[in-house]
């Protein structure tokens, strides 16, 4: 990552100066989050809505630690899940009448995040690097053990589950219906990103990086990187508690799969994909994979086959991830060197649908395979009547692939070329 | 004593088991600090690749042939995929192995169907070799007994003794140095991931039919490899053999004990709620989790792990 | 603000895509069809993808079999016709309450559901929800396979219909069938440990201890899901305490290395289980596995003629051996039902379904009006040689060894439900 690191700091260390411009953005996520709901208008795109809400939270927790101080955390559900519990176990008592309101719940969430996460790391980051993850994924396998076999805590297979519209109306809002939940999980996930943000900002902030990029010297500094890390960890668990809060909300039932594996390979594929360099990556990335998860599958069944290709393509060609790819092209797009490169990316273009579709056309060609020899129909495929069980059909998508493939190898340095040739302009401080 | 005895022997059994299913695992991080994530895809690949072999061949053929297939697809997927992300980091490596488990999880069903194949032990090998306390043992055991035995010695050997693993291993240390004695240092690298993927094939050709293939081997095989290569002491081999026996012994001694785990703290000095939650967890309820509590537990008291080198 | 503007336009319109796709199809074919038939879209929430995506394929041909029988016969009515939507939540129950949005949006009102008790208490506690505050997109839960008691006790609801023996009535006729054999004295209890193994323990405890002075309860453990790669521990403990019966609700793999690991050590106890029947389990024990005992509501050796035509032609289609007749059964009664009202309007449907009784190839049975429980025939066999139908690779079938009536399998419940208004 360091050559993208360069424009990254660059970029960051322009923002105080735009002191405002953080101010437009809050504004204009705000009124986005409002009339959202209004725009899709169905429960589905609100029940999708708040899932984005409560994963932007998550990601954006998890990068606390993975982005800002360089921690890999396997084990980052299981705040995550306990901040759930612990909502789910307040808005019980408030379903037995003891007076709670709803909307502050996930702040109970946070309490349960940061209680879990002090001991966890207190015993994970005296560690970093590898060691540092690997004691997460032994904290996250006990934690996993322990909840299933503690049922009275837990409830075991079937998980705690409330009713947020139980309680005597607040304000006319019993926040029963979709839409009122919406608002209170939209107005906790602003709550948190904003705070998040602030916390970067702040010298604790500031000494996390130093801490990611160069333990030592902060060592010699007087501050105890190991003490950093684990404040840093603490409010990592508090904010994915806060995330688990919202998501007791919105489906009033937390069970043990919100503290699973499953759950924190999730939160790392939405961060690393967003990208980690930046702030706003894990948002990009938790908004790009909840859309994912949840459409692509009702398309086709392999998709948890493309899931997994994106994830290994951005590992291998992206790894700054979305922000990352937007974050390179920006300063160039700003500086009018977008016409440079503009005739070089759409030259790669139809190579890339070229190579896309032939991998689509094997991969859907070998699911509906499966699907004919257990008596399915194989249906159609991009409009085409297709018989996977006739080798002549899998010739098209092959030749796809491979001329895709080839022509990509001969286009797509080019383009990169261009891409670095405008950054060395832009170096050189080349007219706008 | 006669059931210390089958502690013993049974924890022997299921730690020499660990150990060859780490094995490979422990070669990878020892040699380039990579944690491979698909280690447990490149295992079921190993037993995917045996059941194939076996049907057509027999068993002995795919023991050899299986492990070198998977090993060659282990190193074409160094030279083409790890070597590429290496410069962007170990956060990078270690999530191309996840991407890739991902993958291969998902195309496997595809070429073999979702239900478990019908991967057989050899017939040869399917008899009572020896009893203790009314439970035999099977002829097959012993062999999987004898191959973990062979890995640790051969690996052992060839790291420590020869002038390849010398080559090796200051390849990890010291690259450029390396480079400049002549010496092609990515081809190392390359032939160290195959190894390790070979040993991860030959752990999925023996234990695919002692268990059982099916696409969901790979998940069941989970954490804890890297519970077995951590406590070690990330890639120490000496290390991981320990702690394989370790989590054998251990394990295996708590499914034999009843005490609930609130007498035990009790008796520690803790107060425990005589009828709460925790008094009705039995220490072998809780066997299972052992790994990872000793785990946290030596990684706590020892950073390093129980014979590493590093700790990063 | 120009480029937050394009910002905005791109997300929404992503989503609005993403989202009108989907919609876009259901209207076409509701185009095409509405002239010819009056569509019944039943959502099937359960794993498509994954380590159990082998389990949710099998129900999935199942109900579409079903479907394609109960459409052939206009069985729901004339001009009425069932369609499957097929949802893959990878047993996750938060993506299946997600799902059960979109079907909800999409119109449906009929869902089913099987895989994981943890799926089914969400699912089930989200229609009840949902069908309060929204009466109007009120939807039905079909339960194929999700066993926990609390679903049609502690936490029952209106809209919830079970079509499998719930784990207690299982336990009761295996329970009846193990305190019966003289042979039999010293019984260990095995089970994976969620709610669904605790229930299975504290029944198999309460339905087997003190009923016989010379049978004893020898042990109970409980082991993780999917945690555990060598069960000869356990089998070494089994065997030092003398067990000569092992009840266990385990399924799947951990089954599969469970009876494995005791027949590879001649650890020779008969197993009492819920779900032996799987191919892999039974090929996976071999010959050891004689005389090892199973409850369920049908199996292949069943002399029931009518359902082993179904058997066959479901063999011939899906390649893959018929297994539930209960999901056959299910979708019967729901057309059935639907005839009955002569409408699909889901609170009708369930006034008739709530206290349904028909009778099918197998004998009467009986919905229960009180907790929304089929009672429905249940067989204990065991495998024996020289069967009709019998396993690939393995000659051994199972054998009948005692059937219950529909009313014998009924329990007493903590639930009494009232049709909501």
């Amino acid at each position: 990552m360091a050559d993208q690191a360069a424009p990254q700091t660059a970029l960051l260390a322009g923002v105080p100066g735009r002191s405002r411009a953080w101010m437009i953005w809050l504004a204009a996520t705000a009124a986005l989050a409002l009339v959202a709901p209004h725009l899709l208008a169905s429960g589905f795109g609100i029940s999708l809505l708040n899932r984005m809400a409560i994963a932007i939270v998550f990601a954006l927790s998890f990068n606390m630690l993975l982005g800002q101080g360089g921690m890999l955390d396997f084990g980052h559900a299981v705040f995550f899940g306990l901040g759930g519990f612990a909502t789910m176990h307040l808005l019980k008592l408030a379903d037995a009448g003891i007076f709670l309101p709803v909307p502050l719940l996930p702040l109970a969430g946070a309490l349960g995040g940061l209680v879990s996460a002090v001991p966890a790391g207190w015993v994970a980051t005296r560690r970093e690097g590898t060691s540092f993850a690997m004691v997460t994924l032994g904290i996250a396998e006990l934690a996993v053990a322990f909840v299933v076999m503690l049922p009275q805590w837990f409830g075991g297979e079937e998980g705690v589950s409330g009713d947020r519209s139980a309680e005597p109306a607040l304000f006319g809002f019993d926040f029963g219906a979709a839409l009122q939940i919406y608002y209170v999980i939209a107005a906790w996930a602003l709550l948190a990103a904003v705070l998040m943000w602030a916390i970067t900002r702040t010298p604790l902030g500031r000494l996390t990086n130093a801490v990611r990029d160069n333990p030592l010297r902060v060592d010699f500094l007087g501050y105890d990187p190991a003490r950093i890390r684990f404040l840093c960890f603490a409010l990592a668990g508090l904010f994915a508690g806060v995330a688990g809060g919202m998501q007791a909300l919105n489906d009033e039932i937390v069970t043990v799969s919100n503290i699973g594996s499953a759950a924190s390979g999730a939160v790392l594929l939405m961060t690393y994909i967003g990208g980690v360099g930046t702030f706003w990556g894990p948002v990009l990335g938790a908004i790009v994979v909840t859309l994912l998860q949840m459409a692509l599958g009702t398309l086709t069944d392999a998709w948890q086959l493309y899931s997994g290709l994106l994830f290994v393509f951005m590992v291998l060609w992206a790894p700054g991830g979305l922000s990352g790819i937007i974050l390179s092209h920006a300063p160039l797009l700003r500086a009018g060197l977008g016409h440079r490169l503009l005739a070089r990316y759409l030259a790669v273009v139809p190579a890339a649908l070229l190579t896309l579709a032939g991998l689509i056309g094997l991969a859907e060609m070998a699911y509906r395979l499966q699907a004919v020899r257990s008596g399915g129909a194989p249906g159609r495929l991009f409009g085409f009547a297709v018989m996977p069980t006739d080798p002549v059909a899998w010739v098209a998508p092959t030749l796809l692939l491979l001329g895709g493939l080839l022509a990509l190898r001969s286009l797509a340095p080019r383009a990169r070329a261009a891409w670095q040739e405008a950054h060395t302009l832009l170096a050189r401080g080349t007219p706008r | 004593m006669e059931g210390l005895l089958l502690v013993l022997l049974n924890g022997l059994v299921y730690g020499l088991l660990l150990f060859m299913l780490s094995s490979g695992l422990t070669l990878i991080v020892g040699m380039m600090g990579v944690l491979n994530f698909a280690h447990a895809s490149f295992y079921m690949l190993g037993a995917y690749f045996a059941y194939t072999i076996s049907v057509g061949l027999g068993f002995w053929p795919a023991l050899i042939i299986a492990p070198l297939l998977v090993g060659g697809l282990g190193a074409l997927v160094e030279r083409y995929g790890l070597r590429a992300v290496h410069r962007h980091g170990k956060l990078a490596e270690l999530l191309f192995t996840v991407g890739l488990a991902f993958v291969i999880g998902e195309i496997v069903p595809l070429i073999w169907g979702r239900p478990a194949v019908p991967y057989r032990v050899p017939a040869v090998l399917d008899f009572p070799a020896f009893a203790l306390g009314g439970i035999n043992y099977q002829a097959y055991r012993l062999f999987m007994m004898g191959v973990s035995v062979a890995i640790f010695a051969g690996l052992y050997a060839a790291l420590a003794r020869t002038r390849l693993g010398l080559v090796i291993r200051a390849a990890l240390t010291h690259p450029e140095m390396v480079g400049m004695l002549g010496h092609n240092v990515p081809r190392v690298f390359t032939l160290v991931f195959g190894a390790g993927c070979a040993l991860a094939g030959l752990a999925g050709v023996i234990g695919g039919n002692v268990f059982t293939t099916s696409p969901g081997m790979a998940e069941a095989l989970g954490a804890i490899v890297f519970a077995v290569v951590i406590m070690g002491g990330l890639g120490s081999i000496p290390g991981a053999l320990l702690a394989s026996l370790a989590i054998g012994f251990i394990q295996t001694a708590s499914v034999t004990l009843d005490t609930p785990l609130g007498v035990l703290l009790g008796r520690l000095g803790m107060a425990v709620d005589p009828h709460g939650a925790l008094a009705e967890i039995t220490i072998a309820r809780a066997a299972p989790a052992v790994p990872y509590l000793l785990l946290v537990l030596v990684l706590v008291v020892h950073p390093r792990g129980l014979m590493g080198a590093r700790a990063d | 603000m120009p480029k937050i503007a394009a910002h905005l336009r791109g997300r929404s319109w992503l989503v609005v895509k993403f989202l009108a796709a989907p919609v876009f199809a259901g209207l076409l074919f509701a185009a095409t069809h509405a002239a010819a038939a009056e569509v019944v879209q039943i959502a099937y929430i359960d794993p498509l993808s994954g380590p159990f995506a082998s389990t949710g394929q099998l129900g999935e041909e199942h109900l579409r079999f079903a479907i394609d029988r109960v459409n052939a016969a206009e069985a729901a009515g004339p001009g009425r016709r069932f369609e499957l939507v097929a949802m893959d939540n990878e047993v996750n129950p938060e993506k299946s309450l997600t799902l059960l949005r979109k079907a909800i949006d999409g119109g449906i009102h009929y869902i089913t559901q099987g895989n994981g008790s943890s799926v089914a208490f969400a699912l089930s506690d989200a229609v009840a929800k949902n069908n309060r505050r929204d009466p109007t997109h009120a939807v039905v839960y079909l339960n194929y396979a999700a066993v926990d008691p609390g679903l049609t006790n502690g936490k029952c609801n209106w809209w919830h219909f079970r079509f499998d023996a719930d784990s207690d009535m299982k336990m009761k006729a295996l329970a009846s069938y193990l305190v019966g054999r003289a042979d039999i004295h010293k019984v260990y209890i095995f089970n994976p440990d969620y709610s669904f193994g605790q229930s299975v323990e504290k029944a198999a405890i309460a339905m087997i201890g003190n009923q016989r002075p010379d049978l004893t309860i020898v042990g109970a453990e409980r082991v993780p899901l999917g945690k555990v790669t060598d069960f000869t521990p356990y089998i070494a403990k089994m065997r030092a305490v003398g067990a000569d019966a092992v009840v266990t609700g385990n399924w799947g793999a951990d089954l599969t290395l469970l009876v494995k690991a005791a027949a590879d050590t001649g650890f020779n106890a008969t197993f009492f289980t819920y779900y032996l029947g799987a191919r892999e389990t039974v090929q996976a024990v071999g010959m050891a596995g004689k005389g090892d005992a199973q409850i369920s509501e049908w199996h292949e050796n069943v002399d029931a003629p009518a359902i082993d035509k179904m058997a066959a032609a479901f063999n011939a289609k899906y390649h893959e051996n018929f297994y539930y007749w209960r999901v056959v059964d299910m979708i019967d009664t729901l057309a059935a039902a639907m005839k009955e009202a002569g409408s699909t309007d889901p609170l009708k449907v369930s006034r008739v379904l709530s206290g349904m009784k028909f009778s099918t190839p197998l004998g009467a049975e009986e919905i229960r009006a009180d907790n929304h429980q089929l009672l429905q025939p249940m067989y204990i066999s065991v495998l024996a040689p020289d069967m009709p139908h019998m396993f690939p690779g393995v000659p051994l079938g199972f054998k009948t060894i005692k059937r219950f009536d529909a009313e014998a399998t009924r329990l007493p419940t903590t639930c009494s439900l009232k049709a909501p208004d």
